[in-house]
């Protein structure tokens, strides 16, 4: 594979990174390109993985994004979402439009709560996610406003609050990836500040850092995101066959 | 035996200002609209609104209906962010938002129709809903682990609405859709005399097993005080499996909501009259669509 690898297809790889080694749990995508890397981890090397529909139902085999012939093995409505949720048995891959050095993530709003400038979703599900089970961040566009120094709303629980709140919550608190356009990070640092992982193909440390607007931990030797495989590459184009995924990307 | 059969303008007429009032449902699925655009109609203001939030919530805020709304998200689904509930907010015309996590909502409403004062959760500590929300407590578990928990509050309906697929005259009522939400529990939360079930179909008692399984019977009498026939009363939500979103609906809902004259113009075509106006013009509605449609083919 010398030809540099497509960029969505380099990040529904690392989307599907976040799953390795979770097993028998629920891996839960918020969104195109980490309902694809759930997919694609199951499809590949994480074949235990429990992949829903995002309606209520747990779905056997490599099922197309949006297909409806699915192949049921489990009922998973919102209340057992729930269950589940507290029991820890998920990993979860949310969005997030803004998230600081400590992974503490606003879906909610923009500007003072109070009234905001701009209203968004609201916290939903993110304040029991982020203490209960594993959750990752896919973020399309990597840039100083949506990595910012303080987000305006803590609707998912940081490294820095979890520690704050003690027990169980800072012992089992569980942020695992952060995917971007420009590269994956995590928070494997002593203090669980953000670090950078891999770039992206064609993505220089200095476009990662002037679109932080927080100081990242920067290892000495950065890797190159990788190129999916033969075998993941076939298990996209059944996943993804519309290449959804190519809008999901800013360019 | 009691027939509970009435007309969503009779369940209104029993709501009083100032109540708090649960809505099933989820998002944009399988919401009591027709109670809603009931409530639309009538002059019953400063409302608390306890709701999994979809357009039900978005309506009752742009009518002025809201003082204090109970949420952990306001969204459409197909379409992500509701644009009155939007508005609502970036205007500061929501008196009280109370903003709680999914979770804490659930654990509110099985606290309250558990009877408890509370029911402790991990979902929440070390979050905003803490900052926004300081009238929250904690407990410490009494056993050896001690750990501390947030004790989200029992939240007592004064009414409740929900949607069902099929309903009886007494009050037992189906959902034949993939999930149920949480609309046992608005129910459960509520006082007895205004648990309020809309549902597509009115059947006898012996048909209730004829479209689903017994799991599907999880509404009983004894939580019910009033029965709605409403077919399509869920429009344009999802009422699996009678009918999905009506997306185009919603589009347009959502396109008229951008500027008060369109949603002016969008108000007096379709929330001006009764729900069977609503319905006839709905009808209407979609048969210009699909006239326009052709035309420019």
């Amino acid at each position: 594979m010398s030809d540099t690898p497509v960029l969505a297809d380099v990040i529904a790889v690392a989307c599907a990174e976040a799953w390795r080694g979770d097993g028998e749990i629920f891996a839960s995508g918020m969104g195109v390109m980490q309902m694809l890397g759930a997919r694609l981890a199951r499809a590949t090397f994480e074949p235990d993985l429990m992949i829903s529909d995002g309606e209520a139902f747990f779905i056997a085999g490599d099922l197309p994004i949006g297909a409806t012939d699915k192949v049921v093995e489990g009922w998973i409505p919102f209340r057992s979402v729930f269950d589940t949720v507290a029991g820890g048995r998920r990993h979860v891959m949310m969005g997030a439009s803004q998230i600081d050095r400590y992974g503490n993530t606003n879906i909610a709003n923009i500007g003072p709560w109070a009234k905001p400038k701009s209203q968004l979703l609201g916290v939903r599900g993110g304040p029991g996610n982020t203490v209960n089970n594993a959750t990752s961040f896919f973020i399309p566009k990597h840039q100083t406003s949506v990595f910012v120094p303080v987000v305006d709303m803590v609707s998912g629980v940081g490294y820095d609050r979890a520690k704050k709140v003690g027990g169980f919550i800072a012992q089992r608190h569980d942020l695992r990836r952060v995917i971007t356009n420009l590269g994956v990070f995590d928070f494997n640092t002593p203090d669980h500040a953000m670090r950078l992982v891999t770039l992206h193909p064609g993505v220089s440390l200095d476009d990662v850092v002037s679109n932080t607007g927080f100081e990242l931990v920067v290892p000495a030797e950065v890797l190159i995101s990788r190129g999916p495989t033969a075998q993941e590459s076939a298990a996209i184009n059944i996943i993804d066959p519309k290449g959804l995924r190519l809008r999901e990307i800013a360019s | 035996m009691r027939n509970k059969l009435i007309s969503e303008t009779q369940a209104i007429a029993s709501l009083e200002n100032g109540m708090t009032i649960g809505i099933g449902g989820w998002g944009s699925r399988r919401k009591p609209m027709s109670l809603v655009r009931a409530l639309l109609r009538s002059d019953i203001s400063d409302l608390t609104v306890v709701s999994y939030g979809g357009p039900d919530v978005g309506l009752l805020c742009a009518a002025g209906k809201v003082k204090k709304l109970v949420y952990a998200f306001v969204s459409l689904d197909s379409i992500a962010l509701e644009p009155h509930f939007r508005i609502a907010r970036q205007s500061g015309t929501i008196p009280e938002p109370v903003e709680w996590d999914e979770g804490m909502l659930q654990w509110a409403l099985f606290a309250a129709s558990l009877r408890l004062p509370f029911l402790p959760t991990r979902a929440g500590l070390g979050s905003g809903v803490m900052d926004v929300n300081p009238t929250l407590k904690t407990i410490n578990s009494p056993y050896a682990d001690a750990e501390e928990l947030l004790a989200v509050p029992a939240l007592r309906l004064d009414a409740a609405f929900v949607h069902m697929n099929r309903a009886d005259s007494r009050g037992n009522a189906q959902y034949l859709g993939p999930d149920l939400y949480f609309d046992d529990l608005f129910l459960g939360a509520c006082e007895p005399g205004r648990r309020f079930v809309s549902a597509e179909k009115i059947i006898a008692t012996e048909d209730l097993l004829k479209e689903g399984t017994f799991h599907t019977l999880k509404i009983n009498r004894s939580m019910v005080d009033g029965v709605i026939h409403a077919p399509n009363g869920a429009h344009f939500t999802t009422c699996e499996p009678d009918y999905g979103r009506d997306e185009a609906f919603q589009k347009a809902y959502v396109d008229a909501a951008r500027d008060p004259e369109t949603w002016k113009a969008f108000s007096a075509r379709f929330l001006s009259g009764d729900e069977s106006f609503y319905q006839e013009q709905v009808v209407l509605w979609r048969a210009e669509v699909k006239a326009a449609k052709e035309a420019t083919k």
